[in-house]
């Protein structure tokens, strides 16, 4: 916009021949992001919904059972009400038999949330076009991110197999560990939810590993280096930090609520 | 697929209008020969699947009324025998009589299909494709391969769902909002067996093509407009289908949610949706899901999917109403501020798809209230088409009577909706025709109505040659009159009592006397139906023997119509153009024509220009 009045006709033309330049006025990238950045974001988004989905039916399911009401010493198994987490969650590897809730999946939280500080420095690496970095810190965050998967694959393993004891249930019958149609736990959703939702996160974590493989390959082979940017690598980042998040999610909902 | 990456880099390159060392990509489509496959089958040109989307929508929609069709049979002319039949449905027929259970697949199927295969898929995913890049300038989809999987994902999901129709235990037949038990127990209905397991596969599928197209068609928008072309100054058909696009990309992802825990529940024996149930004698184990849970996460998706459906066909209308009223729209930004709160209401109403299941009344009445608070976006539209149609200089082109009829078929259906959004008259009305007949005005015929209006107004763009107007009159007033004989007589049958998915109401005294009318709707939809051939006919005879189009043939504002009559791969030969103006510069005082394009700056302009536009100077 000028200030020049109507009347000036010498000048006009060049303002009236010209497109607007703001931000938003087409021409450009308004966030400052290219288009498959854009798309990560957006599938996010969806997939936060399809999370959330599956949080919400956790919520409403569990809701449905009343909660254990005695004290904490004389809880038993029961599937006339949800189990306290502790108290299912107490099994370390390679320490048979010592109560130690939570101590395991909190070690996992934490090698987690540690692989995404490695996948921070990997997208950093990248803006300095360090390929070496970006090498090293991509095998860290691939090496986080598997020893995660191999630690979850041992929760539901000790899950599956059950406590040494079990629980004595309705029939008389003693049962050991879980699967989705009984469990010794407590109510038959308690498992269900337990596999499905973890296992649904498991899988978003495979899936972010065999990209992180990819991005190491193709890092290793210069692909990026002759593209002139490693946005792939932000790409994937962006997508391993929501996978990330949304266990921060799960984890509260399943082990600490 | 190496060219075509090739030409698809160069695509990316050449949407840099402004950068002066792109200018030569323009021609990049002059370089290279495509062969049959990369131009016809795995295109990444939007144009071209586009077209793919539209004709396996005609497929899908001949399959969808064809079902109709043989249910209305049933319905009206419940004694009569179907032995001719036989050839065509074969085991289905019964000693000259209609399968019960297949009846109830045929109404399953025909919901579906039309619902996500037809009025989703073949509406967004033709004209988003389609208009999208012509209309916001750009050369392709942000991602034209993307754009290519997002067409194939949904073939893909097509061949799953078309094969079911075929198998031994019949297509899914749980109604198609699969509500478990039903859908979860293959004991209960032959279609819940391996027909349902189908559907869910074909839906899961299908839902991974809306993924790839709605990021496709939002990313487009925010990063591809052409310089000038700010979001004030995008045509409506563009706010639509971009906000049709947010919609499908967080309600989609819900539907998923409920699909893979329903495949649980069936194939894995989890009890998500299923508790205390005795079938056939015998008690299933299955203790503490809830199928009302079930509900809420379909209808999460499901109501935002009816706003999916319409809200393309409301984009368009607009475009037209304006174009062949050479009128400005009335109220443009009212226009977008009503798809907004269209988009965003239709997230917190889904519950009143639920008032029946037992749910608190004090929710209910929250969700009363937000449905019936829709009336007003709505409201605001309707009054806009109406007001730009006062007083406009009409060209009742075919295009220009389907976007009136859609206007009034959304007038007819959505008073309805008034009635249905309460929660006391829902108690009495739920599950009657009366709740078919609203939902089929609003948004089944409606956004039909809006596809046919985007075929006849696009179809020059499309293939370079005109549909016969003649023939389109026919089918026009065929379905107009049509559509308003089969659904005004099915309010009164649904306010008579009708319940919906009943196979037959011989059994029933206070039934027969409405008899006669429901011999009449089917009589009506057998007919529309049959008139819809019309429609393929010019469609498919338009494409090679139709008379040539000229570059502009409405004398629109919109930038598609800059284009070549043959559109290339590219769809600019030369630059980009940059946009200068709105998209409504119809009957402007003082200009020279009764349009100026968008893509005319004010300099050339100077006889019609208003005094804020002159500020700029």
């Amino acid at each position: 916009m000028s200030t020049i009045s109507p009347t000036t006709q010498a000048v006009s033309d060049s303002a009236l021949d010209k497109p607007r330049t703001g931000t938003w006025d087409g021409g450009n990238e308004p966030f400052n992001a290219s288009y498959g950045k854009l798309m990560m974001w957006f599938f996010l988004l969806s997939d936060a919904f399809t999370f959330a989905a599956f949080l919400t039916t956790y919520g409403l399911i569990r809701h449905r059972y009343m909660a254990y009401s005695g004290s904490p010493e004389a809880f038993t198994f029961s599937t006339k009400y949800w189990p306290i987490p502790e108290k299912v969650f107490n099994a370390f590897p390679g320490l048979h038999g010592v109560d130690l809730p939570l101590a395991f999946v909190a070690l996992m939280t934490m090698i987690l949330i540690f692989s995404s500080v490695t996948m921070v420095l990997a997208v950093e690496a990248g803006h300095r076009f360090d390929k070496k970095d970006v090498q090293k810190w991509l095998l860290w965050t691939i090496l986080f991110g598997t020893v995660f998967v191999s630690c979850q694959a041992w929760e539901w393993s000790h899950f599956i197999g059950g406590t040494d004891e079990g629980t004595l249930m309705n029939d008389g019958t003693r049962f050991y560990g879980a699967n989705l149609a009984v469990n010794q736990y407590g109510p038959v959703l308690f498992a269900d939810l337990f596999f499905f939702i973890t296992g649904f996160h498991g899988t978003h974590v495979f899936s972010g590993i065999c990209l992180l493989i990819y991005c190491f390959i193709a890092t290793t082979n210069g692909t990026f280096e002759k593209r002139g940017h490693y946005e792939m690598v932000e790409k994937i980042g962006l997508y391993w930090h929501f996978v990330d998040l949304v266990w921060v999610f799960v984890f509260t909902f399943f082990y600490l609520v | 697929m190496a060219a075509n990456f090739s030409s698809q880099e160069q695509v990316q390159g050449g949407i840099g209008v402004t950068e002066p060392g792109h200018a030569h990509d323009a021609h990049h489509d002059e370089h290279h020969e495509q062969s049959f496959l990369q131009k016809y089958v795995f295109s990444t040109d939007h144009k071209m699947i586009a077209k793919q989307f539209l004709i396996t929508g005609i497929f899908w929609a001949i399959i969808g009324g064809t079902l109709s069709s043989l249910f209305r049979l049933q319905l009206g002319w419940p004694e009569s025998t179907m032995e001719w039949l036989t050839p065509f449905l074969g085991k289905w027929i019964e000693a000259g009589k209609l399968n019960p259970e297949f009846y109830l697949a045929l109404v399953t199927m025909h919901g579906t299909i039309m619902v996500f295969f037809v009025l989703t898929a073949g509406l967004s995913g033709t004209f988003s494709n389609f208009l999208i890049p012509l209309q916001i300038g750009a050369r392709d989809m942000a991602s034209g391969f993307m754009n290519m999987l997002s067409y194939w994902f949904f073939f893909l999901s097509s061949v799953v769902m078309f094969s079911s129709l075929f198998i031994e235990t019949g297509p899914a037949a749980a109604g198609w909002t699969i509500y478990p038990p039903l859908s979860a127990l293959p004991q209960a209905i032959s279609g819940s067996g391996a027909g349902q397991t189908l559907w869910l596969v074909s839906m899961a599928l299908f839902i991974v093509s809306q993924l790839l197209g709605g990021v496709n068609y939002i990313t487009t928008v925010i990063n591809l407009r052409t310089q000038g072309m700010s979001m004030s100054k995008l045509p409506l058909t563009i706010w639509s289908f971009f906000l049709t696009a947010v919609l499908g990309l967080l309600s989609f992802p819900v539907l998923f949610s409920a699909a893979l825990l329903l495949i649980f529940d069936r194939s894995f024996g989890t009890s998500f949706f299923l508790s205390d149930i005795y079938i056939a004698g015998q008690a299933l184990s299955n203790t503490g899901g809830s199928p009302i849970l079930f509900q809420h996460l379909f209808w999460f998706l499901g109501h935002p999917e009816v706003y999916i459906v319409i809200m393309p066909a409301m984009g368009m209308v607009s475009e037209i109403l304006a174009t062949n009223a050479r009128k400005p729209i009335f109220g443009y930004r009212a226009m977008i501020g009503s798809l907004l709160g269209i988009s965003l209401l239709s997230f917190i109403v889904w519950a009143h798809h639920m008032f029946v299941t037992g749910m608190n009344p004090f929710l209910g009445s929250v969700f009363m209230f937000l449905t019936l608070i829709i009336a007003v976006p709505s409201a605001v539209k309707t009054f806009n088409w109406l007001a730009t149609l006062w007083r406009g200089n009409i060209r009742f082109t075919t295009a220009m009577l389907f976007s009136i009829g859609f206007v009034s078929l959304f007038i007819a259906g959505g008073l309805t909706g008034i009635i249905l959004g309460n929660a006391a008259l829902d108690i009495q009305l739920h599950n009657t025709y009366f709740v078919v007949a609203h939902f089929h005005l609003v948004m089944g015929s409606s956004a039909f109505f809006g596809l046919w209006a985007g075929v006849y107004h696009w179809f020059p763009k499309m293939f370079g040659r005109m549909m016969d107007e003649k023939l389109g009159y026919v089918h026009f007033w065929l379905t107009f009159i049509g559509v308003y004989l089969v659904f005004l007589p099915m309010h009164y049958v649904g306010i008579a009592g009708f319940p919906r998915r009943y196979y037959a109401w011989t059994g029933f005294d206070t039934f027969s006397q409405f008899a006669d009318l429901n011999k009449f709707i089917s009589i009506a939809a057998i007919v529309a139906f049959f008139g819809q051939f019309v429609f393929i006919f010019n469609f498919f005879y338009s494409i090679f023997r139709g008379r040539r189009a000229t570059e502009n043939p409405w004398n629109s504002t919109t930038l598609e119509w800059t284009t070549p009559v043959e559109v290339g791969h590219g769809n600019w030969p030369g630059d980009i153009p940059a946009v200068h103006r709105w998209p409504y510069d119809y009957s402007k005082p003082g200009a020279a024509q009764d349009f100026i394009p968008q893509n005319v700056p004010y300099s050339q302009t100077q006889s019609s220009n208003l005094p804020y536009e002159r500020e700029m100077e």
